[in-house]
C-alpha cells in the first residue's frame, strides 16, 4: 500500500499557503481615491432604491474619494441574523439599517461608531432639528451614535369597499358614532367575516410569532412585556390578560381575527382592517379598493400611539469609520431627509408638518395625515426593545403559543412566559 | 478615475517576463514516467483534498477552539472561557427537550421512510407498462429544491391549506397541523419523508433487481410463500442495501434544518426545535457562538457514535456483504 504521507504533505502544505497568503496579504488601506462604502438595508424596493443611488451619485460627485456606494439589500426576516454573520465573518459594512427592537443590542455592545460630532459639524446639518424623542433609543453614553432616519407610526387602514358590502359602518363612520375602539373593532370585524368570509382585523405581520407586533394592541390596555427598567417581567399583569383575553376571544370565539395558520392580506383585499406602519401606504395604490386611514383603536385605557423606528448606524468593525459617518451626514442632511420622507417619516422637527409629509405622501390626504399621521409620530411609544432580544424574543414566543389554542388557560400562559424570559432581564 | 501605482524596478522586470533564465533549470534531468504519473495523481486529487482541509478539517477544528472562547461579535470580543461553554450542557434547560425532539424526528424518519421505500421497491420492482412512469413520480421530490418543496408543503399544511380542505370535502375537520404539537412534528417528518423516499426507493430497486432469479425459484420449488420468499430470501440478500440506506437516514435526520425553520420555526413551543435547529439559534439568533460550537460537538459525537455502532453492528445483521 502506497503511503499517504506525501499526499498529505502537499494537503497541508497547500492550505497553509493558502492560509498565510490570506494572513500576510498587504491589506490594502483606502487612499484618497478608492474608497468603497456599503449600506446594508431590508429594502428591495426598486424606486427606494433608485432614490438612494442618486443621492449617492450627488455625494461622489463632490467627494471623489468616495469611488462607489452599495446598497446591500438583506431579506429582512432574518436581517439582523445576516448583519450579524457578516459582522462576526469580517465583513462589516460600513453602514447598516438597524431595526428598533435590536438597537439596545447594537448601541449597548458599542457596535456602531458615534457620529454626533460628524453631524454636528457639518456644514448645513442642522443637528439641533432632530427630534429629541426619536433620538433617544439611539444613543449611547449621551451620543448620537445612529440616525433615526424612518419613524413610522402604527395606524389602522380600513377596506370601506369590504365594510361597506358587509352592511357595516365604514371607519369614518365609526369614529363619529363614538366607537373607535378595538370592542368595536372586533364587533365590525365579526360580521364582516359572517357575511363575506373574509377577516375582520389583521395584525399585520404578527403571524403567531412576532409577538412585539401586539404592543399596537396590549398598549390600549395600558400593559407593556416588562418594567421600564427591563428588569423585570410584566407579562402576567392583569392588565396583560385582560388585552390577550380580547386577542384570544377574537381568534378563537368572534373569528374578527384569523386565527393561528390562517393568512390574509389586508392590501389584497383580504381584510376589513389592518394594524400596520404608515410606510405601508405605498401598498395602497395597487389594492384596488377605497380605504381610509385611522389612529389606533381607543382601547380601555384610553387613546394611545406606536412607532416603530429604523436607524441608520456606522459600523465601528467596517473599514472606513469616518469616510461612512460623512456620508451619513449627507445622506441624512435637510434635503436629503425631505426626499427620504417620501417613504420614511423624518425625525426633523422642521419636516414634521403636514405640508411636508402631504408633499411625499400623494397616496394620504392632507387630513389623514393631519389626524393621523402628525400625532402618531408626535406621541408614539417605540416598539417594545431589549439587550438580547433575540433570546427574549424566542423564549415569549415558545412560551406564547400555547396561548393560541381554543381552551388555553391564558393567566398560566402568561405567567409561564414571564418564567422564561426573567432570567434573562435580570441579567 | 485615473489610480497611479509606483512599482519596483525588479518586480517590473518580473512582471514583464524579461528575467534570466536560470541555468540549474536547463540543466535539470527530465522526469520519469513515474514521478510524472504521481504528479498528476496529485492534481487530480488536490481539489478534494483541498476541499476537505477547508470545508471539513479546518472547520473542525475552529469550532474546537470556538468551544473553548466566548465570541461577542457585536462587541468584537474574543475571551478564553475554558470548559464553561461545556458545563452549560448540563444547566442548559432546553437541551433535553431538544434532544427529545430530534430522537423522536430521527426515528420517526428512519422508520417511517425505509418502510415506505422498500414498499414501494418491491412494489415497483416488475415488468409492467406503467413501472418506469411510477419510478419517475416517486424519485422526482428527490431533485426539488428543498426549501421551494417545504414552502408549498407549508401552504397545504394551513389551517386553510389544501390537505384541510381535501379533507374537508370528505367530512373531516383536520386539525392546525402547524400549531400543534404532535402534528407539527408529524408533519415535519412526513415532508421530510416525502421528499427523500424516492432515494432509498431506488437504492432498494436496484437491490432487489440483484436478488438471483435462481435462489428465488430454488425456495420456491421447497415450498416457500411469497412472506417467506421475503423474509427469509429477499430481505437477507438486500441487508446491506438496508445497512446503507439506514445510515445514509440516520445521519441526514440528524442534519435536518430547513424544513423546520421553514414550517414551524421550531414551534409549537420547542416541540420541533431539533438539534441543529437549537445550533442555528444559539449561533446565529443569539450570537452565543461558543456554546453554539459545543453543540456541533455534540452532534458530530452523535453521529459518530451512531455510525459506528451501526457499522460494528452489521456483522450481526448484514449478510452477504462484499
Amino acid at each position: 500500500m502506497r503511503s499517504a504521507k506525501p499526499l498529505t504533505t502537499i494537503g497541508v502544505l497547500a492550505v497553509s499557503a493558502l492560509l498565510l497568503s490570506g494572513c500576510s496579504g498587504t491589506a490594502e488601506t483606502p487612499t484618497a481615491t478608492d474608497v468603497d462604502l456599503r449600506m446594508t438595508v431590508w429594502t428591495s424596493n426598486e424606486d427606494q432604491l433608485a432614490m438612494f443611488d442618486s443621492i449617492a451619485d450627488e455625494y461622489m460627485a463632490d467627494h471623489p474619494e468616495v469611488a462607489s456606494v452599495t446598497f446591500d439589500p438583506l431579506p429582512f426576516e432574518d436581517y439582523t441574523t445576516t448583519l450579524t454573520t457578516q459582522v462576526a465573518g469580517g465583513k462589516a459594512p460600513d453602514l447598516a439599517w438597524i431595526l428598533e427592537n435590536a438597537a439596545p443590542d447594537f448601541v449597548a455592545s458599542g457596535a456602531l461608531a458615534p457620529i454626533q460630532e460628524t453631524l454636528e459639524n457639518t456644514k448645513g446639518y442642522e443637528f439641533d432639528d432632530l427630534n429629541e424623542a426619536a433620538t433617544a433609543l439611539w444613543k449611547a453614553d449621551g451620543e448620537l451614535v445612529a440616525y433615526p432616519f424612518s419613524t413610522s407610526p402604527f395606524v389602522m387602514f380600513a377596506n370601506d369597499d369590504l365594510l361597506k358590502a358587509a352592511g357595516q359602518p365604514t371607519a369614518a363612520e365609526l369614529q363619529a358614532q363614538g366607537k373607535w375602539n378595538w370592542e368595536g373593532v372586533s364587533e365590525v370585524g365579526a360580521a364582516v367575516n359572517a357575511a363575506t368570509g373574509k377577516a375582520g382585523f389583521v395584525i399585520r405581520d404578527f403571524d403567531y410569532t412576532t409577538w412585539d407586533n401586539l404592543a399596537s394592541v396590549w398598549m390600549g390596555w395600558g400593559a407593556a412585556p416588562w418594567s421600564e427598567d427591563g428588569a423585570s417581567c410584566t407579562f402576567d399583569s392583569p392588565e396583560m390578560a385582560d388585552a390577550f383575553a380580547f386577542l384570544h376571544d377574537a381568534a378563537f370565539v368572534k373569528k374578527s381575527m384569523p386565527g393561528p395558520g390562517t393568512t390574509a392580506d389586508f392590501f389584497a383585499g383580504d381584510a376589513a382592517f389592518t394594524v400596520t406602519q404608515i410606510s405601508r401606504a405605498s401598498l395602497l395604490p395597487d389594492a384596488g379598493f377605497a380605504f381610509d386611514l385611522a389612529p389606533l383603536p381607543e382601547g380601555p385605557e384610553g387613546s394611545y400611539s406606536m412607532v416603530g423606528q429604523a436607524g441608520i448606524g456606522v459600523m465601528a468593525q467596517g473599514e472606513n469609520t469616518q469616510v461612512a459617518a460623512e456620508f451619513l451626514a449627507f445622506f441624512s442632511n435637510p434635503e436629503n431627509s425631505e426626499k427620504l420622507a417620501q417613504y420614511f417619516p423624518p425625525a426633523r422637527d422642521s419636516q414634521l408638518n403636514v405640508d411636508t409629509l402631504a408633499a411625499a405622501n400623494p397616496v394620504l390626504t392632507a387630513e389623514q395625515i393631519e389626524n393621523v399621521v402628525v400625532p402618531g409620530i408626535a406621541t408614539g411609544v417605540v416598539r417594545p426593545g431589549h439587550t438580547d432580544s433575540a433570546e427574549i424574543g424566542q423564549k415569549v414566543r415558545a412560551a406564547l403559543d400555547a396561548i393560541w389554542t381554543p381552551d388555553a388557560d391564558i393567566p398560566a400562559v402568561l405567567s409561564s412566559v414571564c418564567k422564561a424570559v426573567d432570567p434573562l432581564l435580570e441579567k | 478615475m485615473t489610480t497611479t501605482t509606483s512599482t519596483r524596478p525588479d518586480r517590473a522586470a518580473a512582471r514583464s517576463g524579461r528575467v534570466s533564465p536560470d541555468p540549474a533549470l536547463r540543466k535539470r534531468r527530465p522526469l520519469s514516467y513515474r514521478q510524472r504519473d504521481q504528479i498528476a495523481g496529485y492534481i487530480f486529487v488536490a481539489p478534494q483534498v483541498l476541499g476537505i482541509l477547508a470545508f471539513v478539517l479546518i472547520p473542525l477544528g475552529l469550532i474546537g477552539y470556538f468551544s473553548v472562547h466566548e465570541w461577542n461579535v457585536l462587541a468584537g470580543s474574543f475571551t478564553f472561557v475554558g470548559a464553561e461553554n461545556f458545563e452549560r450542557l448540563f444547566t442548559d434547560p432546553e437541551l433535553v427537550p431538544v434532544l427529545q425532539a430530534t430522537g423522536v424526528f430521527s426515528v420517526g424518519l428512519v422508520v417511517f421512510n425505509l418502510v415506505l421505500a422498500l414498499l414501494l421497491a418491491v412494489m415497483l420492482n416488475r415488468k409492467a407498462r406503467a413501472m418506469t412512469f411510477y419510478r419517475t413520480l416517486f424519485f422526482s421530490p428527490v431533485v426539488v429544491s428543498l426549501v421551494a418543496w417545504t414552502i408549498v408543503w407549508g401552504f397545504l399544511l394551513q389551517d386553510d391549506g389544501g390537505i384541510n380542505g381535501i379533507l374537508q370535502l370528505v367530512g373531516i375537520e383536520g386539525p392546525n397541523w402547524l400549531r400543534e404539537g404532535p402534528t407539527a412534528m408529524a408533519s415535519v417528518i412526513i415532508v421530510q419523508v416525502f421528499k427523500n423516499v424516492g432515494l432509498n426507493m431506488v437504492l432498494f430497486l436496484a437491490a432487489l433487481q440483484g436478488v438471483p432469479q435462481e435462489i428465488q425459484e430454488a425456495a420456491r420449488v421447497d415450498g416457500a410463500n411469497a412472506r417467506t420468499l421475503f423474509t427469509r430470501i429477499t430481505v437477507p440478500l438486500i441487508s446491506p442495501t438496508i445497512l446503507l440506506t439506514f445510515i445514509i437516514t440516520i445521519v441526514g435526520s440528524l442534519q435536518v434544518f430547513a424544513q423546520v425553520a421553514v414550517l414551524t420555526q421550531g414551534g409549537p413551543g420547542i416541540s420541533t426545535t431539533v438539534l441543529v435547529y437549537y445550533l442555528y439559534q444559539q449561533a446565529f439568533l443569539f450570537g452565543r457562538f461558543g456554546y453554539g460550537s459545543v453543540l456541533a460537538i455534540v452532534l458530530f459525537a452523535i453521529v459518530l457514535i451512531l455510525t459506528v455502532v451501526q457499522w460494528q453492528l452489521r456483522k450481526k445483521w448484514v449478510f452477504y456483504e462484499n
